[in-house]
C-alpha cells in the first residue's frame, strides 16, 4: 500500500481541489525600479504604504507603488524602493519589542474604468516585525478582490513566518524587499454534478447490459399455475359430484 | 475495518451497504419518550373565550400573537388541539368570536375570515373578504337568532351568513377618505350601526339595513373632543354610545338609535365624585353578553392604575349612577351566565397575593363566598389581563372560575375556592438562546472535592479528613445499593422520583443538565433537560421589546465551592447600550456580585480564556469608542490582562458598512486597529458571520487516505466564516459570497462565489469545514454545499496553531449536493471528546429534525469509485442528498416553527443531548456512530457470567485432569 505513488494520491485529489485563480505577477525587488514598466496600458498605480513604529502608533510611509492592470487578465506588479538606514534600525527596534509592521493599500475599483475608481478609506493588514526582520525582508503579500474587481482585502505573511528571536547580524538582508505578489479574485464553487452524475449512470446500465425485462407474474410461472388451476377444477369438479353422493348417502 | 468484498457493482450496491452499515438509528416503539420530551406553546394570548356553550365544557380558546388557534383541557391545561397559522402578518389574527359551536376569526389583516367548528377544531368554512384594512367585527342577530357576521373595513362594510361564509351584501361606506370608521353595533334589531370619526370634528352614525343593505338613516354629531372611538367609546345599555375624555373629564352619552338629531349629553366626572388620577388615559369597559340583546347598562370606567368604578346608566339613558368604587383594584371584568351577569374584580392583598372577588353587577354588592387567591410569583410578571367564566351551581348561586394573563404571558387557571389549577409558561413559545449547565455535583461528592480546595492543615488532620470523607461515600454508596434492591421489587414505572430543585445532582453520564433558556419577553428559565420540568424562572422586567439577548456562561459546575455564573448581555437594538444580569443557573437567583455600569453602546463582548482567582472566564465588553470593559474586573483579572494584552485579538463587524476589522488590546485596556477588510456594500451585504464553538473538541488531526498518508486537516480556532448575499436580486447575477476569514490576522483564507443563488443562507461551521445551504434561483431549488480545509500531507507545525505563523494558504474542497427541501435551522453534533462521527442536524419546516450524517457532506466523495476511496470509505458522489424518514430524530413528535438547535456534550462520548426550539421545545440524545460505549438494554449478563464461570470451572478440571495424566504418565 506504501508504494503507490504520490502522484497517485494528487491525481484523485485534483479533481476536486479548487484551483485558486492566482493570478501571478512578477515580483519586483526595489534594485529594478518601475522605470521599465509599461505605463502605456490601462493600468493605474496605487501607494503601498507601511508603518512599524515602536510605540504602535500608526504612521505610514510609503513603500512602494502597485502597477494595477483590471480588465480580463488582472495583474499587478509592485516596485518599491529600498529601505533606509533609519529605516532598518527602526524596524530592528520595533522588532525586539514584539510590535508590528503594518502595511496598507486604498480601497480601489480593478474594472471600473471612471474616474470614481478610488474610494474612501484603506485596506490594512499586518505581521509580527520580528518576522519581518527575520525572514530578511521575504515578504508575500495577497491582494483580493471581489466579483466585481474591488480591492476587498489585503494581507502579508512572510516566510519562514516564526519568529525565533535569532539576530540578523547582516545589514545588507534588511535593505530591498523580496515580495512576492498575488492577486487572487473569488473561485467559483461548484453546482451539482447531474450532467456527470446522469452520464455515469448511463455509461453503468449500458455496462451491465439491458436490463432483463421484468415479466408479469403470470408471465413467469404460467407452466405452473395451469396445470394447476386445471388439477384443481378438474379435483373441484370430482369433489362437487362426490359431495352431492354423500348427501344423497347422507339422507 | 471490515473489508468490502468483492465490490464490482459500484455506486448503488456501495450505497446501500452503507446506508445499512452506517445508520440505522430510529427509535424504536418502546423507546418513545423515554430519553425525549416535546412542549407546545402557543405565545401571548390576545383573545381568550370559555366555551360556555353547555355547563360541562373544559374548552377554553386561545388566540394569540404567534398566529395560533388553540384549544385548552380547562382543567389540567393540556392543548386540545392547535392550528398554527403563517408567521408574519398574512396569518395575524385580528379578532376572534365565539357563538355557541362556532368560532369566528379575522386573519391577516382582513385578509380573511374563517368559522371553526369548537368541538373537533375543524374548519367550517373560509371567506376571502375584499382588500382593505380590518376595523372591526360583530355578529348580528335577528329575531333574537345569530345568523350573521358583519365585519368592517376601512371603506367598506360586509355581512356574511354565519352557517357557510357566503357574503350577504357588501356596501362602500360614505367618504371613507376623511371619515375613520373604528366600530360597528349591532343591539338585536334590523340595523346595523357603523360608528366612524373625524378626529376632534364629529362622529358619523350610519344606519344599514340588515336586508338589503341599504343606508336608512345617516346622522353627524358634533364632537370636537373625540380623537378615537376604539379607545375612548364603548356601547352601555339600550344602544348607548358612552365616551370618556380625558381634556374636559367628562363622560358623554349619545343614543345611537336616536330618531331626531341627537346631541352627545356631557355628565362631569365631578358631579359623580371622581377623579382621574394625573396623567392616566380613563378606560371604559362594558359588557354584551348575547349578540341578540344591547349591552347590559352597567359598565366600569378605569380612573388610575389600580381605580375602577362601577357606574351604572339610568333608564333615561342619560344620567349616571355610581354603584361602587374600587380602589386599589388592577383588573376588572365582566362575566355572565343565564340572566346574571357579574363583576370579577383583582384587588392587591399583601406581597404574594391578590384576591380576586366577583360582585354583582346590577347591585354592585358582593357575592358571599367569592373569593379566590391568585398567587403573585416574585419571579414573574403583574397580572395583565384577566378572563372570567362564570356559571350557576346547583342552588342557583353563582361560582366561577378565572384565568389571569400576566406580563410575562404566563396563564394561570383558578378555580374556587383559590386552587391554582395550572399555569402555562407561554413565555417559552419565543426562546431566543439557551445554554446547557452541568449540574452540581451530589453533596457526598462536593465533600470530597472540598477537600483539595481547601488549604492544608497539616498532615494529621488531613488523613482524618480523607478517611472521614470516604466513610461518608461508602454509607452513600450502600444506601444506593439498599435502595437499588428495594426498588428493583416494584414495578418499573412507579420509581420515577420527583425532580426539584433540592435534589437536583449531575447522574452518572452527565445526561442530565439545566437548560438555562432565555425568552423574548425577558424571562429566564431553568429547566431540567430530563423531565422537562421547569425547576426555575425569573422574569427580568424592563426588557425593552427589541432587545437581544446573549447569554454566556463564565463559570461552571466544575469550580466547587464556588457556585456556577451565567451572565445574560441585554442588548437594546437601537441604541446599543446594553445591561448585564448575573445570576446562577443552578437555581436562577441573582448574583450579588454587581456588574459593571456600561454608559456607552456596546459593540462586541467577548469570553476570553483567562481566569480570575475564583475560576470565573473573564468577559471582555467593547465599547462604541473602542475602549475595553472587564467583568469580573478583579486586580488580578487587570494583572493578567495587562500581561497578555498582545496576544488579545478581537474583531469587529459593521455590516452595515461592510466592514470587518481587527484589533489589538493595549496595557492600558485601550485598543489598537491592526487590520481591515472592507466589503462594498454596493455589491454584497454581510449577512452572518461565524465562528467555531470554543468547546468543541477535534479528536483526529487528519484523515488517513486510501494509501495510508494522512491528509491533515486546517483546524485554525481563529478562522471566521462570513457570508454575504448579492444586492442585486436578479436571479441570473444574483450570488451568495463565503469568505473564510482569520479573526486575527484578517487574511482571506479562502473566497468562494456561489453564483446564481441567493438566501437565506443557514450555515454551521466546525472543525475544518463549512456546510451552508441556499436557494439556486436557477434551477430552483435548495442546495446544499460543503467546504472543507486541508494543511496537506503534511503540517507545517504540528504542536501549536498560531495564526500569526501559517503561511501557507490551505487547500480548501468543495462539493454541492441537491437538497430536497427548505430548511430552517441547522446545527452540528457535539461531542465530550470529538471521537464520535459528526452529524448535522436540520430543522425542516415541516417540524422535522433531520440528522444528516456528516459523511455525506463529504467534498472528497469521488465521481469516479476507485480502491482508494472504497479504502476510504468514502461514499461516491451522487448530486441528491437523501432524507430518510428514520433520520427524524424526533419521530411524529414535530417542532412547529422550528427556531434553533441546540447542542451539548454528554459525559458520553456517544452521546449528543440535543434540544431543538420554536413555537414548540423539544429534547432529546442523538448517538451519530450509534452507542458503541454502552451496554444494550437487553445485554445478557447472565449467559456471559454462566460462560464466563463454565470456562473458569472447565480450566480448574481440564487442569487438574492434566496434571493426574501427567503424574500416571510419570509412573509408568
Amino acid at each position: 500500500m506504501a508504494s503507490v505513488p504520490r502522484s497517485f494520491l494528487l491525481l484523485s485529489i485534483i479533481p476536486t481541489i479548487l484551483i485558486l485563480c492566482a493570478d501571478f505577477a512578477c515580483c519586483n525587488t526595489g534594485r529594478k525600479t518601475g522605470d521599465g514598466l509599461d505605463t502605456d496600458f490601462s493600468g493605474f498605480s496605487v501607494p503601498l504604504e507601511h508603518s512599524f513604529e515602536v510605540d504602535d502608533v500608526s504612521r505610514f510611509r510609503m513603500r512602494g507603488a502597485l502597477q494595477l492592470r483590471g480588465g480580463r487578465e488582472t495583474s499587478v506588479s509592485l516596485s518599491q524602493s529600498q529601505l533606509s538606514e533609519e529605516d532598518r534600525n527602526t524596524l530592528k527596534e520595533v522588532a525586539a519589542v514584539d510590535g508590528l509592521y503594518k502595511i496598507r493599500v486604498p480601497r480601489v475599483s480593478l474594472t471600473d474604468r471612471q474616474t470614481e475608481r478610488q474610494m474612501d478609506g484603506y485596506l490594512t493588514a499586518f505581521v509580527r516585525a520580528c518576522s519581518l526582520v527575520e525572514s530578511h525582508l521575504s515578504d508575500v503579500i495577497t491582494l483580493h478582490t471581489d466579483v466585481s474587481g474591488y480591492l476587498i482585502g489585503v494581507s502579508i505573511v512572510t516566510i519562514p513566518g516564526a519568529c525565533r528571536g535569532t539576530e540578523v547580524e547582516d545589514e545588507v538582508d534588511l535593505e530591498a524587499f523580496n515580495t512576492t505578489l498575488t492577486i487572487i479574485v473569488p473561485t467559483n464553487a461548484p453546482q451539482p454534478e447531474t450532467a456527470l452524475f446522469i452520464e455515469r449512470m448511463d455509461i453503468e446500465h449500458e455496462k451491465r447490459g439491458k436490463p432483463q425485462e421484468q415479466k408479469s407474474f403470470f408471465a413467469k410461472y404460467w407452466m405452473y399455475i395451469v396445470p394447476l388451476v386445471l388439477f384443481l377444477m378438474m379435483s373441484g369438479a370430482q369433489d362437487q359430484s362426490g359431495g352431492g353422493a354423500a348427501n344423497g348417502g347422507g339422507r | 475495518m471490515k473489508p468490502p468484498a468483492k465490490m464490482s457493482k459500484p455506486t448503488s450496491l456501495f450505497v446501500i451497504f452503507f446506508s445499512l452499515f452506517v445508520m440505522s438509528e430510529a427509535v424504536f416503539e418502546d423507546q418513545v419518550g423515554k430519553f425525549d420530551w416535546r412542549q407546545q406553546y402557543v405565545g401571548k394570548t390576545l383573545f381568550a373565550h370559555f366555551d360556555s356553550h353547555s355547563q360541562s365544557s373544559k374548552k377554553l380558546f386561545l388566540a394569540t400573537d404567534k398566529n395560533i388557534f388553540a384549544s385548552f383541557n380547562s382543567r389540567t391545561g393540556e392543548l386540545f388541539w392547535r392550528h398554527v397559522d403563517k408567521a408574519g402578518p398574512e396569518g395575524t389574527i385580528d379578532i376572534l368570536l365565539l357563538h355557541g359551536q362556532d368560532a369566528l376569526m379575522v386573519v391577516g389583516g382582513g385578509r380573511l375570515l374563517r368559522s371553526w367548528d369548537t368541538n373537533m377544531g375543524g374548519l367550517n368554512w373560509e371567506a376571502v373578504l375584499d382588500t382593505g384594512s380590518f376595523q372591526a367585527a360583530c355578529f348580528v342577530a335577528m329575531q333574537d337568532t345569530v345568523k350573521h357576521v358583519a365585519v368592517l373595513k376601512k371603506a367598506a362594510i360586509s355581512l356574511h351568513y354565519l352557517t357557510n361564509g357566503h357574503q350577504k351584501w357588501v356596501e362602500n361606506l360614505p367618504d371613507s377618505d376623511t371619515v375613520q370608521y373604528q366600530a360597528v353595533y349591532s343591539g338585536g334589531e334590523e340595523e346595523v350601526y357603523v360608528l366612524g370619526v373625524v378626529p376632534n370634528s364629529h362622529l358619523t352614525i350610519i344606519a344599514y339595513s340588515l336586508e338589503d343593505g341599504e343606508i336608512i338613516k345617516q346622522r353627524s354629531v358634533e364632537a370636537p373632543w373625540l380623537s378615537s372611538v376604539e379607545s375612548s367609546c364603548v356601547v352601555v345599555g339600550h344602544g348607548v354610545l358612552m365616551c370618556v375624555d380625558t381634556a374636559t373629564l367628562a363622560l358623554y352619552a349619545l343614543p345611537i338609535q336616536a330618531e331626531e338629531a341627537p346631541q352627545f349629553n356631557q355628565i362631569l366626572l365631578q358631579s359623580l365624585d371622581l377623579e382621574v388620577s394625573p396623567g392616566f388615559q380613563p378606560v371604559l369597559v362594558s359588557s354584551q353578553p348575547h349578540p341578540a340583546r344591547s349591552p347590559i347598562s352597567e359598565f366600569f370606567l378605569q380612573l388610575g392604575p389600580d381605580h375602577h368604578v362601577l357606574l351604572q346608566l339610568n333608564a333615561d339613558g342619560y344620567t349616571i349612577a355610581p354603584l361602587r368604587d374600587f380602589q386599589p383594584a388592577f383588573l376588572v371584568s365582566f362575566s355572565t351566565t343565564g340572566e346574571k351577569t357579574v363583576a370579577a374584580v383583582m384587588t392587591p392583598k399583601n406581597e404574594t397575593a391578590c384576591a380576586i372577588n366577583l360582585f354583582s353587577a346590577d347591585s354592585g354588592r358582593r357575592l358571599l363566598d367569592t373569593t379566590v387567591i391568585f398567587p403573585l410569583d416574585l419571579n414573574g410578571g403583574k397580572p395583565f389581563k384577566l378572563y372570567v367564566h362564570a356559571f350557576l351551581k346547583k342552588d342557583d348561586s353563582v361560582g366561577y372560575r378565572v384565568l389571569v394573563q400576566t406580563q410575562d404571558h404566563a396563564l394561570t387557571f383558578i378555580q374556587q375556592p383559590g386552587r391554582v389549577v395550572w399555569t402555562r409558561e407561554e413565555a417559552l413559545a419565543d426562546v431566543v438562546t439557551m445554554e446547557m449547565v452541568d449540574l452540581p455535583l451530589t453533596g457526598t461528592q462536593a465533600e470530597l472535592e472540598g477537600e483539595f480546595g481547601k488549604k492544608a492543615d497539616g498532615l494529621f488532620p488531613m488523613v482524618l479528613k480523607r478517611l472521614s470523607s470516604q466513610v461518608i461515600l461508602l454509607q452513600a454508596w450502600l444506601a444506593h445499593l439498599w435502595k437499588l434492591f428495594y426498588e428493583a421489587r416494584k414495578p418499573h414505572g412507579q420509581v420515577k422520583n420527583e425532580v426539584t430543585i433540592e435534589t437536583l445532582s449531575r447522574d452518572e453520564f452527565n445526561l442530565q443538565k439545566m437548560m438555562v433558556m432565555v425568552t423574548a419577553s425577558g424571562k429566564l428559565f431553568g429547566i431540567d433537560s430530563k423531565s422537562g420540568s421547569i425547576l426555575w424562572k425569573h422574569y427580568l422586567e424592563n426588557v425593552q421589546p427589541n432587545a437581544v439577548f446573549k447569554l454566556i456562561v463564565q463559570r461552571t459546575t466544575a469550580h466547587f465551592p464556588h457556585p456556577p455564573q451565567c451572565t445574560l448581555l441585554i442588548k437594546d437594538k437601537d441604541t446599543g447600550l446594553a445591561s448585564l444580569h448575573v445570576f446562577n443557573p443552578i437555581f436562577g437567583r441573582k448574583s450579588h456580585i454587581a456588574p459593571p455600569a456600561l454608559p456607552r453602546p456596546i459593540l462586541q463582548s467577548l469570553l476570553l480564556p483567562v481566569i480570575d482567582q475564583d475560576y470565573a472566564k473573564v468577559l471582555l465588553l467593547v465599547d462604541d469608542q473602542y475602549k475595553v470593559t472587564a467583568f469580573p474586573s478583579t486586580k488580578n483579572v487587570l494583572q493578567q490582562l495587562q500581561e497578555m494584552a498582545s496576544s488579545i485579538f478581537f474583531y469587529l463587524i459593521r455590516s452595515d458598512q461592510g466592514n470587518l476589522s481587527g484589533f489589538r488590546l493595549r496595557k492600558d485596556l485601550s485598543t489598537e486597529r491592526i487590520w481591515e477588510v472592507v466589503l462594498p456594500t454596493e455589491v454584497q451585504k454581510i449577512v452572518a458571520v461565524n465562528g467555531k464553538r470554543p468547546n468543541e473538541h477535534v479528536h483526529s488531526q487528519g484523515r488517513v487516505m486510501g494509501d495510508r498518508s494522512v491528509l491533515y486537516k486546517y483546524l485554525n480556532p481563529n478562522l471566521l466564516a462570513v457570508v454575504t448575499e448579492s444586492t442585486d436580486a436578479h436571479p441570473e447575477r444574483a450570488f451568495v459570497g463565503v469568505f473564510l476569514v482569520d479573526g486575527v490576522t484578517g487574511r482571506i483564507i479562502h473566497e468562494a462565489v456561489q453564483r446564481k443563488a441567493r438566501g437565506p443562507v443557514h450555515f454551521v461551521h466546525s472543525e475544518n469545514w463549512v456546510v451552508y445551504e441556499y436557494w439556486n434561483t436557477k434551477s430552483r431549488r435548495n442546495e446544499f454545499s460543503v467546504l472543507e480545509l486541508f494543511e496537506g500531507t503534511e503540517l507545517y507545525n504540528s504542536t501549536v496553531f498560531s495564526s500569526l505563523d501559517r503561511p501557507h494558504l490551505p487547500q480548501v474542497l468543495q462539493q454541492t449536493y441537491i437538497f430536497p427541501s427548505p430548511i430552517t435551522t441547522m446545527e452540528a453534533t457535539l461531542t465530550e471528546k470529538g471521537i464520535t462521527s459528526r452529524h448535522l442536524l436540520v430543522g425542516l419546516p415541516s417540524g422535522a429534525i433531520l440528522s444528516l450524517p456528516k459523511m455525506f457532506l463529504d467534498p472528497r466523495r469521488p465521481e469516479v469509485v476507485t480502491e482508494h476511496s472504497r479504502e476510504e470509505n468514502l461514499i461516491p458522489y451522487a448530486p441528491e442528498m437523501p432524507i430518510r424518514t428514520e433520520w427524524f430524530i424526533n419521530y411524529n413528535q414535530t417542532v412547529a416553527r422550528v427556531k434553533g438547535i441546540y447542542t451539548a456534550p454528554s459525559g458520553l462520548e456517544s452521546t449528543c443531548l440535543v434540544v431543538a426550539y420554536g413555537l414548540d421545545i423539544y429534547q432529546t440524545r442523538v448517538y451519530p456512530s450509534k452507542q458503541f460505549d454502552v451496554l444494550k438494554d437487553d445485554y445478557d449478563y447472565v449467559l456471559i457470567s454462566s460462560v464466563l464461570f463454565a470456562l473458569f470451572f472447565a480450566t480448574m478440571i481440564s487442569k487438574r485432569l492434566a496434571q493426574v495424566k501427567l503424574l500416571n504418565r510419570a509412573w509408568r
